[in-house]
C-alpha cells in the first residue's frame, strides 16, 4: 500500500483535510477551531453539557468536545460555516432565527441551528414539543428557548410548505 | 424612521447566525502566547509559598507570573480596593489565583500549571454567615475587626412598637442559594501591546470602562494607556464585571511583561470556580396586619453572604433595603440588611441585584397573609400595593409617572384566569397522580442605579459627507440588543433610514465613560444620551439649513429621510442636507449626554427618593406536582411588565422569556452546593440551568405607559423579568400541595405528600 492511501482524511464542509498523527489525537472541537480556524463552533463547557460545540457528523448533531478526531476519520463533518451559500444568502433556518428574534448573545446559536437542521432532516414537521426535544441538549442562558422554538417552527414551514 | 412593529431588528444577528461573529476566544494575533491560571487547594490559609521553578523549566513556558511580578496594585475593586488579583500572602477562597503560567501553546501552559508547587498554613474556614457574626468567629478580612462588611438600614415610623398592636403578626423565615450566572461563554481575554505603548484589550466583559480601571490598576498605568474593545459577549447577566475585568487585567500583565499578544481563555471549571455569584440570603420577616387587610408594620432582618471580597455587595444590599417589602406601602418599617464576610465564593452583581431574594420572601408572605385574613391574594395585594401619588416604603411619592401596579396585575390575573383557577387547586389532594396549582406574584423595580451610584451616559452622532451616519454610546452590548435599540431610537428621532446608521465599534478611548450597562439602565440611559445628541444635531442642522429651506430655523423638520420646511414643498433629501452642510464647512456632529434625574437617600433612616422611576410587573404560573416523585412541572407562564415603551418588541419579549427562565432555574434546579467554602462540582453537568423541555410556553404582555422621566419614554426589562417568578412558583406549589416551601431551590419530598 502506498502512503497516500493510508493517510487518514476528514471531510469538513466539503473540503478534505489530511490528518497528522497529532491531529488524530485532538478532540474534534479543538481541531475545528484551532487547526481549521472555523471559530463558529463554540466551547461552552468542554464536558458535553451545553451543546455550543455541536457539529453535524454524517448529518447527525454531535458534540465535538467529546469526539476524538480519530473516531470520525472518513466521515462528513459540517459546521455552521458550511451553511454559507455561494451567493451569501442564508439557510431558511438561519433566516428564521433572525426573524423570530431567537438570537441574543449568540453563543449558543450555531449549535442550535445545527441541532435544528438535524431535527428537520428526520422530522419535517415537528410540533413544538418535538422541537423542544430536538434542541433539549443545547443550553441557552439568554432566550428561554421560546423564540428558538418559534424559529424552528417557521423554518419547517419555509422548507417544507 | 420607524421600524414596522413586529419586525425584528438586530445589527448583530447576521454575524451571529452565520458563525462569523468573533468572540474573544475566536481572535488570533501573530506571535500570540497563551496563559492559564493556577489555583490552590486551600480555602483559607496563610504564609502562602509558591514555587514556580519546575513550571518555569517546563516545555514552551515563557514566564510564570505571581504577585511578586505586579508593577501596579495587586488589589482593586469597584468600592473597596480589596479584590486580590493574585493571591499574595493569604488564600481567601477557592477561586483565588496564585499564579499565571504563560507558554507558547495552551497545552504547554496547562501541563506546566500542574508543576507549580503551592504550600500554606491552613486557617479555619468561615462559611456560615450567621456564625461569622458572633464575636468568637475568626475574622476573614484582616483589614477589619469584624466580619460585618456592610449594614443598610431602614427606620420608618416605629415598627417594633406598632407590631404589638396588630391583629395578625406573621413571622416567616426564608433562604436563598448561591446562583451561578452560567453565561454560555466562559471568560476570555486577548491583550495586544501596541507600538505606541498602548495596551489593547479584547475581552468577554460587560463593562469596558470598569475593565480599563482594573487593567490600569494591575499594570500601574494611566487609563489613556489602555484601550478596551468589546467583542461580542456571550452573555453576562451582571456576571462579567469584576471577575471578567480581572481576567483581562491578568492577560494584559502577561502581554506587558512579555511584550507580545497573550490570550487567556477560561475553561468552564475555572469560570465557575472564580467568578462571583448571586448572594445567598437568609430573610426573617415579622409582618403586622390589621383585620382590614392593611399591613401596618414590617420588621425584617436579612443576612447575605459576601464572600471574602466586597465587590458591589453594598449596592446589591442597598436595593434589597430600598425594596425590602416589595411594591407595598407600609408606614412602619424597621429593616436591617447585613452583608457578612466568609471564605465562600465571592458574591456580586447578578441580574435582579438583591431583589429576587427579597421578592421570594415578600410575595409568599402576601399569599400567607391573604389566607390568614381569609381574603383573595389579589385583594390583599390591591389593599397594600403602591398607588398613583402614593408613597413607597422609602417615603418616595410616586407622582412623576403612571403607577400601573394594579393594571399590570389585572392583566395577568385576567389572562391566566387566576381567581377561577385558584378554586381548582389541589391543596394536597387529587384523584390522579398530579397535584395542580396556580400562583402569582407582583413586584416593582426601581430603574437604573438609583441612589446607589453615579448615573450619567453620553453618545456621539457623527454624520458623514455621503449621508451615512456613525453612532456611538457609552452603554454596551451584552447580547441583549442594546446597540440595536440605540440605532432604532436614532433612526426614529432623526427621521432617517435605519440602514444609514452604523454602530461604531466601541472603544474606551473614544466615547466617555458611560457607566456599567447594568441595572436595566441600557435603554433608559443610552436612549437618553441618544435623544440629547439628536436634539443638538437637529438644532445645528436647522441653524445651517433654514435658508436653503426658506423658512425659520425653528420650522425645520426631519422625516422620511428628508429635511423639510414647514410645508412639504420645501424639502431636501438627507444626502443633499449633508452636502449643504459640508460645503458650509459645518460638521454634522453632535455629542449628547444624559444625567439621571436626582435621587436622594438617607443612610440612617433608609428614606429618600430611591429611584427616578419604576417598572411594574406581575407574573403567574400554573404547574403540577407529581405525588409519587415530587417532580414539579410548569404548565403555563404569563407575565406582564410596564416598561414605559417597547422600542424593539421581539427583543423585549426575548428579555422576558430569558429572565423568567433564569428565575425558574433559581426556583427549581440551580444550586452551587458549596460545602465549607468548597465547590461540590465545577461543571454544567451538575449545575442545572433550565433546558427547553423543562419549560412551558410563556405569554409575555407588554404594558406601555410612556414614562415622562425617560427621554425615550422607555424604561427597560432585563431585570424585572427575572425577579418574581420564583415566589409565584412557590405559591403555586403551595396551592398544589398545601405545603409552604421557604428555601430555594424548591424540592418537594414525596414523603411529605403522603
Ligand atoms: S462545549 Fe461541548 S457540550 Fe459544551
Ligand atoms: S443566545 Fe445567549 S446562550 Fe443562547
Amino acid at each position: 500500500m502506498s502512503a497516500e492511501q493510508t493517510t487518514p482524511v476528514l471531510t469538513v464542509n466539503g473540503t478534505e483535510h489530511a490528518l497528522t498523527e497529532a491531529e488524530l489525537n485532538m478532540n474534534l472541537l479543538d481541531y475545528i477551531r484551532e487547526v481549521l480556524n472555523l471559530t463558529g463552533t463554540k466551547n461552552g463547557c468542554g464536558t458535553g453539557a451545553c451543546g455550543s460545540c455541536t457539529v453535524l457528523i454524517d448529518d447527525a448533531a454531535r458534540r465535538s468536545c467529546l469526539t476524538k478526531v480519530s473516531s470520525v476519520v472518513g466521515k462528513r463533518i459540517a459546521t455552521i460555516e458550511g451553511f454559507e451559500r455561494p451567493d451569501g444568502s442564508l439557510h431558511p433556518i438561519q433566516q428564521a432565527f433572525i426573524d423570530a428574534g431567537a438570537i441574543q448573545c449568540g453563543f449558543c446559536t450555531p449549535g442550535m441551528v445545527l441541532s435544528a437542521y438535524s431535527l428537520l432532516l428526520k422530522n419535517k414537521h415537528p410540533d413544538r414539543e418535538e422541537i423542544r426535544r430536538g434542541i433539549n441538549t443545547n443550553l441557552c442562558r439568554c432566550t428561554g428557548y421560546q423564540q428558538i422554538v418559534d424559529a424552528v417552527e417557521q423554518a419547517s414551514k419555509m422548507m417544507y410548505p | 424612521m420607524k421600524i414596522p412593529s413586529g419586525k425584528v431588528f438586530r445589527n448583530d444577528a447576521y454575524a451571529k447566525v452565520t458563525g462569523k461573529a468573533k468572540y474573544s476566544d475566536d481572535l488570533k494575533f501573530f506571535n500570540m502566547a497563551h496563559a492559564v491560571p493556577v489555583y490552590s487547594d486551600y480555602i483559607h490559609a496563610e504564609n502562602l509559598q509558591v514555587d514556580t521553578g519546575a513550571a518555569e523549566k517546563s516545555a514552551g513556558v515563557l514566564k510564570v507570573i505571581t504577585a511578586a511580578d505586579v508593577p501596579g496594585s495587586i488589589r482593586f475593586g469597584q468600592i473597596d480596593q480589596d479584590y486580590c488579583m493574585f493571591a499574595e500572602k493569604k488564600i481567601m477562597c477557592a477561586g483565588d489565583v496564585v499564579a499565571l503560567v504563560v507558554a507558547e501553546q495552551r497545552s504547554q501552559a496547562l501541563s506546566a500549571a500542574e508543576k507549580v508547587v503551592i504550600s500554606a498554613d491552613p486557617l479555619p474556614v468561615v462559611s456560615d454567615p450567621e456564625a461569622a457574626l458572633s464575636p468568637e468567629s475568626p475574622i476573614v478580612r484582616e483589614i477589619e475587626n469584624s466580619n460585618l462588611m456592610n449594614h443598610h438600614k431602614m427606620r420608618r415610623g416605629d415598627a417594633p412598637q406598632e407590631l404589638k398592636n396588630c391583629d395578625i403578626v406573621l413571622q416567616e423565615e426564608f433562604s436563598t442559594q448561591f446562583i451561578e450566572h452560567a453565561y454560555m461563554e466562559p471568560e476570555s481575554a486577548v491583550c495586544v501591546p501596541r507600538q505606541d505603548g498602548v495596551m489593547e484589550v479584547y475581552g468577554s466583559m460587560q463593562h469596558p470602562f470598569s475593565t480599563r480601571r482594573f487593567v490600569g490598576a494591575l499594570l500601574g498605568e494611566p487609563l489613556s494607556h489602555i484601550e478596551v474593545y468589546q467583542p461580542p459577549t456571550g452573555g453576562g447577566f451582571g456576571g462579567k464585571d469584576d471577575t471578567a475585568a480581572i481576567v483581562c487585567a491578568r492577560a494584559a500583565l502577561a502581554a506587558r511583561l512579555l511584550n507580545r499578544p497573550v490570550k487567556l481563555t477560561y475553561t468552564r471549571e475555572w469560570s465557575i470556580r472564580e467568578s462571583y455569584k448571586r448572594h445567598p440570603y437568609r430573610l426573617n420577616y415579622k409582618v403586622g396586619i390589621e383585620k382590614s387587610g392593611r399591613v401596618k408594620a414590617v420588621q425584617v432582618r436579612m443576612i447575605s453572604d459576601g464572600g471574602p471580597y466586597l465587590s458591589v455587595s453594598p449596592w446589591v444590599n442597598w436595593r434589597s433595603t430600598a425594596q425590602c417589602f416589595g411594591p407595598y406601602t407600609v408606614d412602619n418599617v424597621h429593616a436591617d440588611v447585613l452583608c457578612v464576610a466568609t471564605n465562600n465564593p465571592v458574591t456580586g452583581a447578578m441580574r435582579g441585584f438583591g431583589a429576587p431574594q427579597v421578592n421570594f420572601a415578600v410575595e409568599q408572605i402576601s399569599d400567607i397573609a391573604a389566607e390568614r385574613l381569609g381574603i383573595s391574594p389579589l385583594e390583599y395585594r390591591r389593599i397594600n400595593m403602591v398607588k398613583q401619588d402614593g408613597e413607597t416604603v422609602t417615603g418616595q411619592v410616586l407622582d412623576t409617572h403612571t403607577v400601573s401596579m394594579e393594571q399590570v396585575m389585572d392583566r395577568v390575573a385576567g389572562e391566566i384566569a387566576y381567581e377561577e383557577k385558584l378554586g381548582r387547586c389541589s391543596r394536597g389532594t387529587s384523584e390522579g397522580d398530579e397535584l395542580y396549582g396556580v400562583g402569582l406574584s407582583i413586584s416593582y423595580r426601581g430603574s437604573s442605579l438609583g441612589a446607589e451610584g453615579m448615573d450619567f451616559c453620553s453618545s456621539v452622532i457623527n454624520c458623514q459627507f455621503d449621508g451615512s451616519i456613525l453612532l456611538e454610546t457609552g452603554i454596551h452590548e451584552n447580547g441583549q440588543g442594546a446597540e440595536s435599540v440605540m440605532l432604532m431610537l436614532l433612526a426614529e428621532q432623526l427621521g432617517v433610514r435605519l440602514d444609514r446608521i452604523k454602530y461604531k465599534r466601541s472603544s474606551t478611548s473614544n466615547v466617555p465613560d458611560g457607566g456599567t450597562t447594568v441595572a436595566t439602565r441600557g435603554t433608559i440611559m443610552g436612549g437618553g444620551a441618544v435623544t440629547a445628541a439628536v436634539q443638538k444635531l437637529k438644532q445645528l442642522m436647522a441653524d445651517n439649513l433654514y435658508d436653503v429651506l426658506q423658512c425659520r430655523p425653528e420650522e425645520v423638520r426631519f422625516a422620511d429621510d428628508h429635511v423639510l420646511g414647514p410645508d412639504s414643498d420645501s424639502k431636501i433629501t438627507w444626502d443633499e442636507a449633508m452636502q449643504h452642510l459640508f460645503l458650509k464647512r459645518v460638521y454634522p456632529y453632535a455629542f449628547g449626554s444624559f444625567q439621571a434625574p436626582d435621587v436622594s437617600w438617607d443612610e440612617e433612616t433608609g428614606q429618600g427618593d430611591a429611584y427616578f422611576t419604576y417598572v411594574y410587573s406581575c407574573q403567574a404560573v400554573e404547574l403540577t406536582v407529581n405525588k409519587s416523585t415530587g417532580k414539579i412541572k410548569l404548565q403555563n407562564v404569563v407575565a406582564a411588565h410596564d416598561i414605559g415603551r417597547a422600542v424593539n418588541r421581539a427583543m423585549v419579549l426575548g428579555q422576558m422569556y430569558g429572565g423568567i427562565t433564569q428565575g425558574i432555574g433559581m426556583a427549581l434546579s440551580e444550586d452551587l452546593e458549596i460545602e465549607n467554602g468548597k465547590f461540590a462540582h465545577l461543571d454544567l453537568n451538575h449545575y442545572k440551568i433550565p433546558k427547553a423541555r423543562e419549560l412551558p410556553e410563556m405569554t409575555g404582555i407588554i404594558v406601555e405607559n410612556p414614562d415622562p422621566q425617560s427621554p425615550s419614554k422607555a424604561k427597560g426589562i432585563g431585570e424585572p423579568a427575572l425577579e418574581l417568578i420564583a415566589p409565584a412558583i412557590a405559591n403555586a406549589v403551595y396551592n398544589a400541595t398545601g405545603i409552604r416551601y421557604r428555601d430555594m431551590p424548591l424540592k418537594v419530598n414525596p414523603e411529605d405528600l403522603k
